[in-house]
């Protein structure tokens, strides 16, 4: 699995990426977290920062932050 | 009841008298702070609500069919719901121009969404009173409809860096049937987001708002910022770029200003600058617009507010 956090660095996105890496630790699993600070790239997929996209997939962007165990919910579906 | 509140703490419970600078003070500080704070959670809340039927998506969606002026008119009302902080600046420029919004019509957007954000008009409201937060929309939105329309008369898409228009999008955001549930539960964690963020700087504002309005002589304003100083309102404009961020601050000390006799055109003008004209948003701008696009949105924008500025010393 392949998780992309979206964001050029300011303190949300690094909030959720420390959140993205707690569901995960919660999951006992294990998957590539990329950051992605490029604005170019972040387009490509969101209009709000901070992002997070799961496998190609969208799953989130602005703000309010999702809660860990949305993004546990976000991380089974694409286990599943 | 509120004001009963702050009357009933300054004169009855600290027995302070009527009509000193202490006593004025206190009392337009707690008058003033429970007042906005309760406005200010609810007003937030609603428009969270609001924005949850509004993602970004759904507005580039709208917005790129329609045609020029109607289109920035459009824009320019959208955007007073939808803020976003400076790192989603060029995302949302990108996102917007890749769906075919036309240039301008994005500049409109870009105007008016930090200029009209609900915070500032929670506080116009609460300290000028509805008539004051009305004008500022009009003149807000009025200022974003012409900047917009300018920049898109002068075709400078030639002025956008190349990348912007080679990005493809490959992924649209999902559109998210959000419950009520869900709208609710993140309305109420959007609003405790903004009201941690701006709380302080509002208590700070109010706090020097109070120590003006108790202690400030009028002719001092009215001497230096009064009509009859032509060059008041851009100084108050180059005063307010750098501000940016405290527009919760600066409002409540612009509101004590007021009252001690600074015109409302200029008031208004220094309003505007501070939310709308941002340092650090046009820094990020630089990045997909060349310096003469850059410059040219800069100054529509901030010749606007001026000419917005001397409109409203004239009329009132």
């Amino acid at each position: 699995m392949e998780i992309k956090v979206l964001g050029p660095g300011c303190p949300n996105c690094q909030d959720l990426e420390r959140r993205v890496k707690q569901a995960l630790k919660e999951l006992n699993l294990e998957a590539q977290v990329i950051k992605v600070t490029d604005f170019a790239e972040i387009s490509k997929y969101v209009m709000m920062t901070p992002g997070v996209v799961i496998n190609e997939k969208v799953k989130h962007s602005g703000k309010p932050l999702p809660q860990v165990d949305k993004i546990k919910n976000w991380i089974k579906e694409e286990t599943a | 009841m509120f004001k009963w509140f702050a009357d009933f703490i300054t004169y009855q419970l600290l027995n302070l008298p009527r009509g000193e600078h202490l006593s004025e003070s206190l009392n337009f500080l707690l008058y003033d702070i429970p007042k906005i704070y309760t406005l200010l959670i609810s007003v937030v809340f609603f428009v969270a609500i609001l924005r949850s039927f509004l993602p970004p998506e759904r507005i580039r969606k709208i917005l790129s069919h329609e045609k020029e002026f109607i289109g920035n008119i459009l824009a320019a009302a959208l955007g007073i719901f939808t803020p976003f902080c400076t790192c989603s600046a060029i995302p949302l420029f990108i996102g917007m121009l890749e769906s075919g919004v036309p240039l301008g019509v994005t500049m409109s957007f870009l105007v008016s969404s930090p200029t009209i954000n609900e915070v500032a008009l929670v506080l116009l409201w609460g300290l000028f009173g509805w008539r004051v937060a009305v004008t500022y929309i009009v003149s807000g939105m009025f200022v974003a409809v012409v900047a917009g329309f300018v920049i898109g008369r002068l075709k400078m898409e030639k002025y956008v860096e190349d990348f912007v228009y080679k990005t493809k999008i490959i992924a649209d955001a999902p559109e998210a049937r959000l419950t009520w549930k869900e709208r609710i539960a993140g309305g109420i964690e959007y609003t405790r987001d903004i009201f941690s963020q701006v709380w302080l700087y509002i208590l700070i504002g109010v706090g020097i708002g109070a120590f003006i309005h108790g202690y400030v002589p009028v002719d001092l304003v009215l001497r230096y910022a009064g009509k009859a100083n032509p060059l008041a309102v851009p100084i108050a404009v180059l005063i307010g770029v750098p501000l940016y961020a405290n527009c919760a601050g600066a409002i409540p000390v612009v509101q004590a200003i007021l009252e001690k006799g600074l015109p409302l055109g200029t008031s208004l003008a220094f309003l505007m600058a501070v939310t709308g004209l941002s340092l650090p948003e046009f820094i990020i701008l630089r990045k997909v617009l060349k310096p003469r696009l850059l410059l040219t949105f800069f100054g529509a924008v901030a010749l606007g507010i001026i000419l917005i500025g001397y409109f409203f010393n004239l009329v009132f």
